[in-house]
């Protein structure tokens, strides 16, 4: 069996790129399972892969391309020798050291694992939804807006995500109706401002979905009034859902201490309850959930693990 | 200005490209099944894939044929075969559309989804 590496990092938003950078800096040699792709937020370059103007990165005086801002992430990383893999990681041992990191039936051995894992969409969870996916229903508004040229599509939710899916897909759209199940947005003042004075946008307050109405392809959505139960109809050929995101943990279960939500517990920067487990990004936070405090976070992880591993005796007997 | 490589990853793809064009020509004129990737340049998932249908497309010579399409330059093969979402792989053999994938997947996914037209 193969020696441990010193560092593997799961994941690869901005908390694991920049994670690598860093411990590649310190010469730990990083290997990072960067994860597969999928057209959910769950795949290399997380969340924003699928977004386009990033607006609020600083550097960017005319802001940056979502995807192309990670790619510049990971090139600066490997120019330091950090080492990628296009796998996800499918299992963990956290209860013995070095710890054990499966996937694609590979098996990584590390002396520390820093979980940058992050967090993905979150979906109706109905039926219909998922039998409508790929059919005016969709999870990447980047992608597939631009089947919608002229017509009219409903945005699901109230937060930054959905105003920002809402705005980009009057680019196409003729109406965008945004769907909250509040009576107002969560979203950031500048986000309000712009979807507001927005012609194409219209909102439909304190309505949730009901059910996703199609045969073969999207036709529109059943809303259910949130105070008077009062169903209605409204005619769509696209349905965009940003109703929140769910943390990547399912593989930590029983492994790390998470919140009940899911998210990863962190305490003294990074640390997890394991000794040599550390969390960065979004897959820790709930609150802050920027592109900046996840490569922040991710800064601080490698810093920790690297004095970390520098604190730890290198017995040849354990590794 | 020249082309920066650090801001277009992929610049070149060795598969060919089928259009509005070309595209009925090609599919019913070959004798292996084709898989065509719908994609387009503005689309994250689809550029993710890129690599893998490369690599598959040297593993697969001379048993599978890999072309794309670009969704936003020949509109009307992506309307004729009901394209609402990229990327979306559509597996045809003697010219008929035998298998439809949506959404970006692993490598070890698709060769699974691929194995019975081998």
């Amino acid at each position: 069996m193969a020696d441990p590496r010193d560092v593997v990092i799961i994941g690869s938003g901005p908390a694991g790129h920049t994670a690598a950078l860093y411990t590649a800096r310190a010469n730990l040699n990083p290997l990072v399972l960067e994860g597969e792709p999928s057209s959910t937020s769950d795949q290399p370059g997380g969340q924003l892969m699928l977004t386009t103007d990033v607006e609020n990165f600083p550097g960017f005086v005319d802001g940056v391309q979502g995807p192309e801002l990670m790619t510049i992430f990971k090139e600066q990383a490997a120019r330091f020798g950090a080492e990628y893999i296009t796998v996800k990681a499918s299992k963990v041992d956290f209860s013995v050291r070095p710890f054990t990191v499966w996937a694609d039936d590979e098996e990584h051995r590390a002396r520390a694992v820093i979980v940058a894992t992050g967090a993905r969409s979150l979906m109706l969870g109905l039926e219909s939804e998922r039998r409508l996916l790929g059919y005016g229903l969709s999870t990447c508004a980047t992608c597939d807006g631009f089947f919608h040229r002229g017509e009219n599509i409903a945005v699901v939710g109230g937060g930054d995500s959905a105003v920002e899916e809402a705005i980009f897909l009057t680019r196409f759209a003729e109406k965008v109706t945004v769907v909250h199940r509040r009576d107002q947005l969560r979203a950031s003042k500048i986000m309000q401002d712009r979807a507001f004075a927005n012609d194409k946008i219209d909102f439909r307050w304190s309505a949730v979905v009901d059910e996703v109405l199609g045969d073969g392809k999207v036709s529109g959505v059943r809303l259910r009034d949130v105070t008077s139960g009062e169903l209605s109809d409204l005619p769509v050929t696209g349905v965009f859902v940003a109703i929140g995101h769910v943390p990547n943990t399912d593989i930590f279960r029983g492994q790390i201490d998470m919140d009940e939500n899911g998210y990863i517990n962190t305490h003294e920067g990074t640390r997890t309850n394991v000794e040599g487990v550390f969390a960065a990004g979004d897959v820790q936070d709930h609150v802050y959930r920027q592109a900046i405090t996840a490569a922040g976070s991710g800064c601080m992880a490698a810093i920790d693990a690297e004095r970390w591993l520098e604190s730890q005796p290198k017995t040849p007997t354990n590794w | 200005m020249p082309p920066d490589p650090r801001r277009d990853p992929l610049p070149m793809s060795s598969l060919t490209a089928l259009t509005d064009a070309t595209f009925e020509e090609e599919i019913n004129s070959s004798d292996q099944p084709v898989l065509v990737d719908f994609w387009a340049e503005w689309c994250g998932p689809c550029k993710l894939i890129a690599p893998i249908l490369e690599e598959l497309a040297t593993e697969y010579d001379g048993r599978l044929r890999i072309v794309k399409v670009d969704v936003d330059e020949s509109p009307d093969v992506a309307r004729r075969y009901e394209i609402m979402s990229i990327p979306t792989l559509v597996v045809f053999h003697d010219g008929v559309a035998k298998k439809r994938m949506i959404g970006a997947k692993g490598k070890g996914q698709l060769v699974q989804e691929l194995a019975e037209f081998l």
